[in-house]
């Protein structure tokens, strides 16, 4: 298992974080130490081991389709960085 | 036999028949009052941002709680698709970044999802075809972008987000834009039916994608598809996916390629167009949402779901036909709204005339909702009282006019029938004796006509009769009329 | 100094009416002023207060808040950058239940960026620095509840403990702290850093204290889905219990290379104390526990780089505004750029490794297997609670470390929460309490685990050990 600098690119772009040149190369060497400590992990048998998702025996948390007041609109809207009337404001979306 | 030349035989060797295979994704809303993870109201056109809360606007901290009415709307949908009733369903997210998606993650169902494996059946020109479903999931539905056509950024509303939305995906086993056509048709009316959705494509809450490709009749294996977006009716789909069997049929046949790519289809220049993205791959990263714990649907749960399921319009229809001697296409037309069907069987357990039954509703009933810009459901028709108007027209009490005067005006005034034809008085003049004055004063004032029928202008009665039924205001009996007129001109000559 | 003092002992003083909740708000106020420049232990210091309820439990009583918590009244930003100014406009459950019962929201604390760490190194904030030698790190991601309470800069405090974040900042400042049950606690309105192992809890100075805070906070809440619907019990009561009888269970996996002479022969000592005091004890195994990291690292920034796509720069904190516009459009540039400026190393780091082992091809070799180990991590300790009541170990493997010294080794670093992690995978509750003192003066904690809801066991076990011994009363010289 080897994280190369073009997959920490491409994971970097999936995840949407702009990285330096500087940080691309010392994350895929780190990575490398953290995989190759992961890799332990092959050495247990789990077969017919079912994953735990969620460790409590919790199913069917459901509410009722009963309405709830919303939020006040300038509570809504207090933290944006850029807003118009109502709207969130964002950078252009399609070319 | 004539030889062909050369260049032709080679045209047709490029002139190969070719197989459409489409498949389409079908988005709907549901009609909860609330939102699918939290209360925030579904209203559709409030201002915008003003149906949020910390949950649908993805706020940190904040947590999703799974409103029953949408996982049992959902279910029912799956059922009624013939899906097989799943025990075990689990949320999963759906990770990509938009600006219409707070938490930049959908949830949404990967591989437990609500419904797998059902079919829908279409009617085509000649046989009944199963269109296979693949899976029906849940998921929450995402804002809505404002793109400023002039300025350099977007504008972002939030009310439409986390709206229960179901996709309702089929297998690649449509086979023609017409069959796509058809299969929307019946999949919105089934959900009409089932009353979790107003399938309402102008308002966004039915939303329909469609892949298509074309293969060599005969093949097995895909062809290259494309994706169809942006289509904002059934018709648009069906234009938009006979533009794409044409010019990929175009490119095939020159040895062309087609690539693979997601088109937008233009309503008004009536073609479709790459939008030319940098197509990323998509790697969504599902995973079960740590949020939401998973549900065990209930043996008891699953029939009491199915116990509420309406009879379908597949099921009405083999019935009418069955039972009303109406013809399929008859009773399609009965059964393509739920309340028209419901109206229609409830008139003839009162009087069981199927086929007047079915004249009156598709002739004066819908008649009158498309005059007065009305739906069947808004209509405060008691089919008793449709009922007995029709009995009314069949024992000769109102003729066919007078009944549709009634109609209009027990539809308006909420009214039962008697009254209105009381009100009006209505009642068909039959009596001898009152019609023999009515004509007695008809012939007298259009001697000229009289003159004509005995001069042999034999339509002339159709006029006399025609005088007749205007001066006694339409109640008087056409055909009694008729029958005195011409026992009286008889005499005459 | 009313600060020094427990919220309980507070409170007595406060019903008998020899002191006002305004004088002990005055006395941590000024103990802010003396030490917080050299503890920085909060975010978002106490503000001026307008009104309190009272006459309810808590009498108007300050408690510190990590920055991972939602409050109306104060910005709550993670400790992050990318969190700038960011005011949220509600209240996480526990906030609104500690109001009800007439607590003082007061003051933010500092933590590692989202949680992201064991030292409180990794806040956009700096480092708070632990008040038991100031070159050293207080633990973390807690460290800055952990360092208020611990210099008296606060009475009491609420962390989040995803790997030990609660337990292992607690027993580097030499203060008590719980991680429940997962599900005791409402997560609405905690700032998810991996949804399926985060909890809230207390960090107090001693364990009455923490079971006071904890009959608050517990009980089911209809907004988290994850929030069990059981009963909870009063768990002040269950500290009127004895140990006699107790059946402890000693994990010979904890007792390896890597764990500090100093802290090993402290839990030795704690053993014959609670033997002395009716506990039983016998060595057991925990065979997959050697494995809790490594599932944890992949399971944890799976799920954070999910939880944290949200801080994209559109709603809310940080947005990079010279967008240099490159050949993706303006709008993935805002994201990228806003996402890579605001956030730190280690938190880019993470979400790197999470996109990673979520990614197309990796699912199964990675989460999937994860989250197999984790059922067996779980059984091991099932196996265990059919027998016994408890679990004892040390909290971390090492007292606190100098700062700086774990930062480039990100290894290392995830290897201090070897001892905690696995009560996470399993959901089971945990305590630190005080258990003894280096040679050099550094707090040593002792943790106690217990079987699912069975908190009453743990801190009936930790409260009959802290009545018998003094750790819990050293006060750091700042």
């Amino acid at each position: 298992m080897n994280i190369s600098k073009e997959t920490v690119k491409y994971i970097s772009n999936l995840a949407r974080i702009e990285l330096t040149e500087e940080e691309i190369e010392k994350f895929s060497l780190q990575l490398n130490d953290i995989l190759r400590y992961i890799e332990q992990l092959k050495e247990i048998d789990i077969t017919n081991i079912s994953p735990t998702a969620h460790i409590l025996p919790i199913s069917n948390v459901k509410r009722s389709d009963e309405p709830r007041s919303s939020l006040k609109i300038d509570e809504v809207l207090k933290n944006a960085p850029q807003k118009e009337g109502l709207f969130f404001k964002v950078p252009k979306v399609i070319e | 036999m004539n030889r062909i030349p050369i260049g032709i035989r080679l045209n047709l060797k490029f002139d190969m028949e070719f197989e459409t295979v489409i498949g389409l994704e079908v988005h709907v809303h549901l009609k909860t009052k609330t939102k699918a993870f939290c209360g925030c109201s579904t209203e559709f056109g409030n201002e915008p941002n003003t149906q949020t809360c910390p949950v649908c606007l993805g706020l940190p901290g904040s947590l999703p709680v799974l409103n029953e009415k949408a996982l049992e709307y959902a279910v029912k949908v799956a059922l009624a698709l013939d899906c097989s009733a799943q025990e075990f369903i689990k949320f999963d997210r759906k990770n990509y970044f938009y600006p219409d998606l707070p938490k930049n993650y959908q949830i949404s169902q990967y591989d437990m999802p609500i419904g797998l494996n059902g079919f829908l059946e279409i009617d085509l020109d000649k046989e009944r075809k199963k269109i296979r479903i693949k899976r029906v999931h849940l998921e929450e539905d995402a804002g809505k972008l404002i793109h400023k056509q002039d300025g350099a950024y977007s504008l972002v509303d939030y009310n439409r987000c986390g709206i229960a939305l179901l996709e309702i995906v089929s297998e690649p086993n449509i086979n023609s834009p017409q069959e796509a056509f058809e299969y929307l048709k019946n999949l919105k009316l089934i959900i009409q039916y089932l009353e979790v959705s107003d399938c309402d494509m102008e308002k966004g809450s039915l939303r329909c994608d469609a892949n298509i490709s074309l293969r060599p009749k005969g093949e097995k294996g895909l062809g290259v598809k494309t994706e169809l977006k942006n289509m904002n009716s059934f018709k648009g789909v069906r234009l938009a996916l006979e533009y794409e069997v044409k010019r990929q049929k175009d490119l095939l046949s020159n040895g062309k390629k087609i690539i693979q790519d997601t088109r937008l289809w233009d309503e008004n220049k009536q073609l479709t167009f790459s939008m030319r993205t940098k197509e990323e791959a998509h790697d969504y990263r599902y995973f079960p949402d740590p949020d939401l714990a998973p549900f065990t649907l209930s043996k008891e749960f699953i029939t009491r779901i199915k116990d509420d399921i309406p009879e379908l319009p597949q099921q009405k229809i083999e019935n009418y036909v069955k039972d009303g001697d109406l013809t399929r296409k008859e009773a399609g037309e009965i059964a393509s709204d739920k309340n028209l069907s419901l109206i229609y069987e409830q008139c003839i357990d009162i009087y069981r005339e199927p086929k007047k039954m079915y004249n009156w509703l598709t002739g004066p009933v819908l008649a009158y909702v498309n005059d007065r810009k009305k739906s069947i459901a808004d209509l405060n028709l008691e089919p008793k009282e449709l009922a007995k108007l029709i009995q009314y027209v069949s024992n000769g009490k109102l003729n066919n006019t007078a009944a549709k005067d009634a109609l209009f005006s027990m539809l308006d005034e909420v009214k039962d029938i008697d009254t209105i034809i009381k009100e009006k008085g209505l009642t068909q003049v039959s009596n001898e004796g009152e019609l023999e004055e009515f004509i007695e004063r008809v012939l007298k004032e259009n001697s000229q006509s009289v003159q004509d029928f005995l001069s042999g202008k034999e339509n002339a009665i159709m006029f006399l009769v025609g005088q007749t039924m205007k001066l006694s205001k339409g109640k008087a009996n056409p055909k009694k009329v008729k029958e005195i007129i011409l026992r009286r001109l008889r005499d005459v000559s | 100094m009313l600060n020094t003092k427990t919220a309980h002992e507070l409170l007595d003083l406060i019903s008998s009416g020899e002191v006002s909740y305004e004088d002990v708000l005055v006395d941590v106020k000024s103990q802010i002023k003396k030490t917080e420049s050299k503890i920085k232990a909060y975010a978002h210091p106490p503000n001026n207060v307008e009104s309190v309820s009272q006459g309810s439990l808590l009498k108007g009583i300050p408690i510190a808040i990590k920055d991972n918590i939602c409050t109306k009244e104060y910005l709550t930003t993670c400790s992050s950058h990318i969190l700038e100014g960011f005011n949220p406009p509600y209240d996480a459950t526990v906030i609104e239940r500690l109001k009800e019962k007439g607590a003082l929201i007061f003051g933010k604390t500092n933590m590692d960026e989202f949680a992201f760490g064991s030292s409180c190194e990794t806040s956009f904030y700096g480092p708070s620095r632990n008040p038991w030698d100031l070159d050293r790190v207080p633990g973390g991601s807690s460290g800055g509840s952990a360092a208020a309470v611990a210099s008296d800069e606060a009475i009491w405090a609420l962390g989040s403990d995803t790997g030990g974040s609660i337990r292992q900042p607690a027993s580097l400042c030499g203060v008590v702290g719980l991680k429940p049950t997962y599900g005791r606690v409402s997560r609405y309105g905690l700032i998810a850093f991996a949804s399926s192992l985060d909890q809230i809890g207390p960090i107090t100075k001693d364990v009455y204290d923490t079971a006071l805070l904890l009959n608050i906070i517990a009980g089911h809440d209809n907004r988290d889905s994850t929030s069990i619907n059981i009963e909870t019990e009063d768990y002040l009561k269950c500290l009127e219990k004895d140990i006699k009888g107790l059946k402890i269970a000693i994990p010979k996996e904890y007792f390896i290379k890597g764990l500090d002479k100093e802290v090993g022969d402290s839990i030795r000592e704690t053993r014959s104390t609670l033997e002395k005091l009716g506990a039983s004890f016998k060595e057991v195994s925990l065979p997959h526990t050697k494995y809790a990291v490594a599932v944890y690292y992949i399971l944890a920034t799976a799920e954070a780089s999910s939880n944290l796509a949200r801080f994209d720069g559109v709603q809310y904190g940080f947005r990079e505004r010279n967008i240099d516009k490159k050949e993706t459009g303006p709008m993935i540039s805002m994201y990228k750029q806003s996402r890579g400026k605001g956030f730190g190393l280690e938190a880019k780091r993470r979400i790197i490794l999470g996109t990673y082992v979520l990614s197309s091809g990796y699912y199964d070799a990675y989460y999937l297997r994860a989250l197999k180990v984790r059922t067996l991590i779980k059984k091991d300790f099932d196996e265990v609670f059919k027998e016994f009541d408890c679990i004892i170990t040390p909290t971390s493997p090492t007292p606190a470390f100098k700062i700086g010294e774990r930062l480039e080794n990100p290894l290392s670093m995830y290897l201090s929460d070897i001892y905690t992690i696995s009560a996470n995978l399993s959901g089971i509750p945990a305590i630190s309490i005080p258990c003894g003192f280096t040679k050099g003066r550094l707090p040593i904690g002792l943790q106690i685990l217990s079987a699912p809801f069975k908190e009453r066991d743990l801190l009936r076990t930790a409260y009959t050990f802290e009545q018998n011994t003094d750790w819990h009363k050293a006060k750091p010289k700042i």
